[in-house]
């Protein structure tokens, strides 16, 4: 919202510098995002907190000046030179402003036209580049006429894009002051909070100025006489639902004649963002803009010719189905049933609150103008906006909720706007429709309700007087404040509600600065943890110190992406099986992820090229859309992707070598030791995803905690892998099967007093034996007295024979009470042996 | 007569000839020669015990008593000797082993956790510190849990807060804030008192830029119970932010507007990258928003199960990646879910 600050200053005295007055207001919550000057200097500041911008005008350089005559140019048709008075002397001044032409040849002009004077060295922007470019003026020589100085566009003063022609100022203009003083201004770009629409207006923001600052606000007036005949009888206007349309003003004025507003009223229209049109539809912005009410100006004429020359009757209603109406833009439009409709005995004339429509517009030929202030059902007219994507101002304000008070006084004040500055003749009285007028909520607040809220005591005069400020009307018994909400407002409620509403406005009025920080005292809740995230954290520390990268992924994909995960030949399925949008923002994202793999994969394939080495790892959840259930299984997983070399080459050692199925088991290993797993089992497994040869699945007891393995070479071939020349790891570990498995507590062994016995032995198996059921016998066998059993050796070779295999095993026996004698430990290697032997079949290797 | 004085120059001249070849050893080899030479079984001065038959009685425990001298003075400049030899046989291997230091060392592969990762945990930490505990939910809500038992009725003004992305299942959406959590907690715990924050990802209908993500990362508070008020939060914040963003760390509340807090405010802390000069991380205004906080609306501590009128609380909501991009300077939001190593190792 741009609010001007001479506009301010027609409700409100404003003293303060620039900076100040936009922190009052930021700290108001009425956020200032930029103060761009138009004319008045920079204040001073010692830190920025406010975005500056637009232009300064020198006060000795620009200045009020007057043409008194515009001659030819002896040497160019398009060029005018202007005899020009600046107070002090006389100037030739050359321009090519249009607008300046017809008074081209006219002599002496009887009223001197006034215009804004920039003279050498002044700084402006340059007319004639795109955007704003400053530059100084120059002498120079322009078709054999010296010119050094310029009259202004608004462009060349930063008061708009303008540049068509020059300023012409109003005539009461005083010739001679500097320009800066006459019509500096600055724009305050104001952020509106959607519970303060009443401040997307200029009274608004000078009410609130006028409650921080204590200053009096002066409300606008009416000057016009409203003499014409009554409008009674001219017009009625029938509402068949008060809760869609609560109130509908008319007011008429006759003999109106359209032509430019004044310039300052251009003005103050173009700093805060509207292009003026002419002044009848100029006074309609200038009031919505001023007191916040929107208006529709409606041509009378053609609603008396619509009625078979009869006193039009306007009726407002839900659209009919499938009812159409051309609006304004010269859009046909199908209209919903939540659509409000402004129509007459000869159907639909403007859609409520939104956009007129095209055939009852005022035009600049509009005599007589029957001017609708009403007040609109705010979620009909959001609805409206948002089907028919047809933002504006109105619809802006009413989508918001206006005050039905407003309707009368913006009627009122846009009439006499519209006498002011198009003539005509203000018919005397309203028409009025306000079947059920709004009360305006009373809320009862005591002191002890401030305390509790804000941690601070307030008096009730206090209370009172902060209240007030806002137009709050305030009955103090002892400790109790009835307050009455004044009637522009919609966002106080009732009861309880309205007791914090009238708090917020207590503590903005006060200052949140004002208000003292304390530290929480009160009671603190039972301490209860979050197991699951202590148990996430620990795990995640444990993979980073394994040198794991934790990735975050996007939850949202497609079924497309994760499809390169499926098996050849298979299908997704029906649409249930994913969590869709409703309104993707683009096509690859437009589920919530089944798969956790495919894309942490996906940040693989991103980075393959950038690293040697690369280890990946994410925690987050897969949707799982479930039978009967409204939302889905949110199910956390764990991923961790591998590929590249074991170690860094590095100078000495330039030799790398791949990670493999083992590198990740091992980290797997590390995981589960680390979290203290115990019963582990890895037993080979056939998920389509990975390599059949490399792929097991992890047992914790009897449950399935996970799959990890090398990927199947037709998956590698989906993903852009083949760069990398290393196979591609991976592991998919239900996470919440995972913490079932972590034990709850665990015990800690003592440290062994007693020196250990340590041997190796290595037994030839059949190849088709794995290792597991190799180091399965040796531990049973062992028994107790066997407190460590480690592989240290796998050898193939001509020794061992075709089909056979060698393991080679470092042990360890240990008693915790005595020294075991060499005697104990072989009887317990020859058990062993013997197991081995009965059991696979092995032979001792001599 | 003649022997004994004999006997003694010999030694005499043995002492001396044997420390003179001594100071010649320059190797280990060359001084265990020259042991077995000078100390042997065979060496002269040995050789001297064995003549003490050939002096008189008197003359023997003298001549004796020199042999000795001599020879333990030998041992003695063996053993000096031997000690420089190692010592300069070390000097010279350490020489000889010096390394070029400058060479890059061998650095293990090192793990780390993703920056948003890192940031949540930091603000979890000072929060566990004021006793916050943390509370999770889920990602796919409700309309209910997301936005009408948090006082955002259909159609409502505040909706444009938030964009939201729907699901095709009518009523289901991705939660646009966490604080669909506030309610999940407060009806688990009414009426006791509630000290929690609430992470998790939130989703917002937005097209992906610089400054953007549909995807983001939200921490906020809670805090219910009987005696709470906007003086506690203003405190518990601001020591929030005294911890977060240093021991200098000025802020400020600003009024703002959220429909299920009331009174709503922004909180700003002055910018650290230009102390507030203005700069291009604050947009020259000198203060970064870093939060938007309140005191919890009473219809939403209605919904919770909490009667207002005996209970009050605040809320508090903030983003980790723009408090990881604020510090780090990072001018890009979209770093966060690329996951470019080149990004992720630098934290
Ligand atoms: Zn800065």
């Amino acid at each position: 919202m741009k609010i001007v600050l001479s506009w301010l200053r027609d409700f409100v005295d404003i003293d303060m510098p620039l900076d100040q007055l936009a922190r009052l207001l930021t700290m108001a919550g009425l956020e200032v995002e930029e103060v761009r000057l138009v004319g008045l200097p920079m204040p001073p500041m010692e830190k920025h907190e406010f975005k500056f911008t637009g232009l300064s005008w020198d006060a000795d350089k620009i200045v009020v000046a007057q043409i008194n005559e515009v001659m030819s140019h002896p040497n160019a048709d398009r060029l005018v030179l202007c005899k020009l008075w600046d107070g002090q002397q006389e100037h030739i001044v050359l321009t090519g402003a249009p607008n300046l032409f017809p008074y081209k040849g006219q002599g002496s002009l009887s009223a001197p036209l006034k215009v804004a004077y920039a003279k050498e060295g002044a700084r402006i922007y340059d007319g004639h580049q795109s955007g704003q470019v400053l530059t100084t003026l120059k002498r120079a020589k322009i078709r054999g006429v010296e010119s050094y100085s310029m009259v202004c566009s608004e462009k060349e003063l930063g008061i708009s894009d303008e540049h068509e022609g020059v300023i012409i100022l109003d005539d009461d203009a005083p010739t001679g002051m500097p320009l800066v003083e006459y019509m500096g201004d600055a724009v305050f770009e104001i952020s509106i909070l959607p519970n303060m629409i009443r401040n997307a207006c200029h009274l608004g923001v000078a009410r609130e100025i006028a409650a921080l600052t204590g200053k009096p606000l002066r409300m606008p007036v009416s000057k016009m006489p409203a003499d014409g005949p009554s409008i009674e009888d001219q017009v009625r206007i029938e509402i068949t639902d008060p809760s869609l349309n609560p109130r509908f003003v008319f007011g008429l004025i006759r003999g109106v004649r359209s032509q430019p507003s004044p310039y300052w009223v251009q003005r103050r229209l173009r700093l805060a963002g509207m292009r003026p049109i002419n002044s009848t539809v100029d006074a309609t912005n200038y009031v919505m803009l001023e007191i916040n009410q929107p208006l529709h100006a409606f041509d009378y004429d053609v609603l008396v010719q619509r009625a078979g020359g009869k006193p039009p009757t306007v009726i407002t209603r839900p659209a009919y189905p499938g009812e159409k109406l051309t609006t304004l833009d010269n859009v046909e439009r199908t209209l919903d049933p939540f659509t409000i409709m402004v129509t007459d005995t000869a159907g639909a004339l403007s859609l409520a609150g939104v956009m007129g429509g095209l055939e009852s517009e005022i035009t600049e030929n509009t005599q007589n103008v029957l001017l609708e202030g009403a007040t609109w059902n705010f979620v009909n007219i959001r609805r409206t906006v948002a089907a028919q994507r047809l933002p504006s101002e109105a619809a802006y304000r009413f989508s918001r909720g206006i005050h039905p008070a407003l309707a009368m006084q913006g009627v009122q004040l846009c009439l006499d706007r519209m006498a002011q500055w198009s003539g005509g003749q203000i018919a005397s009285g309203f028409v009025d429709a306000y079947p059920e007028p709004l009360v305006d909520p009373r809320v009862v607040i005591t002191t002890e309700d401030v305390q509790r809220s804000l941690g601070i005591h307030l008096s009730a005069e206090q209370v009172a007087d902060l209240l007030s400020r806002l137009e709050f009307t305030c009955q103090v018994e002892g400790e109790r404040i009835t307050v009455q909400t004044p009637p522009h407002r919609l966002d106080i409620g009732q009861g309880v509600v309205g007791v914090a509403d009238l708090i917020e406005e207590i503590a903005r009025i006060y200052g949140y600065d004002n208000i003292p920080a304390s530290r929480l005292a009160d009671t603190l809740p039972e301490q209860k943890g979050n197991p699951s995230l202590e148990m996430e954290e620990k795990i995640k520390d444990i993979l980073v110190g394994l040198g794991l990268q934790e990735v975050i992924t996007y939850r949202l994909t497609s079924p497309e992406r994760e499809a390169r995960l499926l098996p050849p030949g298979l299908s997704l399925g029906d649409v249930s099986y994913y969590v869709r949008l409703q309104n993707p923002i683009a096509a690859d994202r437009c589920v919530m992820r089944r798969s956790l793999l495919s894309s942490v994969l996906e940040v693989l394939e991103h980075n393959i090229r950038l690293r040697d080495h690369l280890a990946f790892f994410e925690i987050g959840p897969v949707y799982i859309p479930q039978q009967d259930e409204l939302l889905p299984d949110e199910k956390p997983q764990l991923v961790i992707v591998l590929s590249g070399c074991r170690d860094l080459p590095s100078w000495d050692q330039p030799e790398v070598q791949m990670m493999d199925f083992y590198d990740l088991k091992g980290i797997i290993e590390s995981l589960l030791g680390g979290l203290c797993v115990q019963d582990v089992k890895y037993e080979p497994s056939d998920d389509p995803v990975f390599h059949p040869g490399k792929c097991a699945r992890i047992l914790v007891g009897d449950a399935d905690i996970g799959v990890f393995g090398e990927l199947h070479p037709l998956i590698m071939e989906r993903f852009d892998f083949e760069s990398a020349g290393s196979p591609v790891l991976a592991a998919e570990i239900d996470f919440d099967a995972l913490l079932y498995a972590i034990p709850s507590r665990r015990e800690i062994k003592p440290v062994p007093l007693f020196p250990p016995v340590l041997e190796d032995i290595a037994v030839v198996v059949d190849e088709d034996i794995s290792s597991d059921r190799v180091m399965a016998v040796i531990v049973e066998t062992g028994g107790a007295l066997l407190t460590d059993v480690r592989l240290f050796d796998v050898y193939r070779g001509e020794q061992v024979g075709q089909g056979k295999k060698s393991l080679a095993y470092k042990l360890t026996y240990q008693a915790p009470d005595r020294t075991l004698t060499d005697a104990e430990a072989t009887r317990i290697r020859q058990r062993i042996i013997d197991a081995l032997g009965e059991q696979l079949d092995a032979q001792l290797r001599g | 007569m003649a022997q004994y004085e004999e006997l003694l120059q010999k030694l005499e001249e043995i002492q001396s000839n044997a420390l003179n070849s001594l100071e010649k050893v320059e190797t280990e080899t060359d001084l265990q020669t020259w042991r077995t030479a000078h100390l042997g079984r065979n060496a002269a001065v040995m050789q001297i015990f064995t003549q003490l038959g050939q002096v008189s009685k008197e003359q023997r425990p003298l001549l004796g008593q020199r042999a000795n001298q001599v020879k333990l003075a030998l041992e003695t400049a063996f053993e000096e000797r031997e000690e420089t030899l190692k010592k300069i046989a070390l000097q010279e291997t350490l020489v000889r082993d010096r390394l070029d230091v400058t060479l890059p060392g061998r650095r293990p592969i090192r793990g780390r956790l993703h920056p948003a990762t890192q940031t949540l945990r930091r603000i979890f930490a000072i929060f566990a510190e004021m006793g916050f505990q943390i509370y999770r939910s889920r990602d796919v809500e409700t309309d209910e849990y997301n936005f009408e038992l948090l006082n955002i009725p259909a159609y409502h003004p505040a909706r444009d807060m938030w964009d939201t992305f729907f699901t095709t299942t009518p009523g289901v959406l991705l939660r646009t804030h966490t604080s669909p959590g506030q309610i999940h907690i407060m009806r688990e715990n009414a009426p006791n008192p509630v000290r929690v924050i609430l992470p998790g990802m939130c989703y917002r209908y937005e097209q992906i830029s610089a400054r953007s993500e549909i995807q983001f990362n939200q921490v906020e508070l809670l805090v219910v119970g009987r005696n709470i008020t906007f003086g506690d939060f203003k405190g518990t914040l601001t020591d929030f932010a005294r911890r977060m963003f240093g021991g200098h760390a000025r802020t400020r509340l600003r009024p703002s507007y959220f429909p299920f807090t009331e009174p709503s405010a922004e909180m700003d802390v002055e910018c650290f990258v230009c102390g507030g000069k203005g700069c291009s991380v604050c947009k020259g205004c000198g203060w970064l928003e870093i939060m938007g906080c309140g005191m919890v609306h009473p219809v939403v501590l209605q919904n919770g199960g909490y009667d207002p009128n005996e209970f009050s609380g605040f809320a508090a909501g903030m983003g980790p990646e723009r408090i990881t991009m604020l510090l780090h300077c990072v001018d890009d939001i979209r770093y966060f879910w690329g996951n470019d190593v080149r990004f992720l190792e630098q934290f």
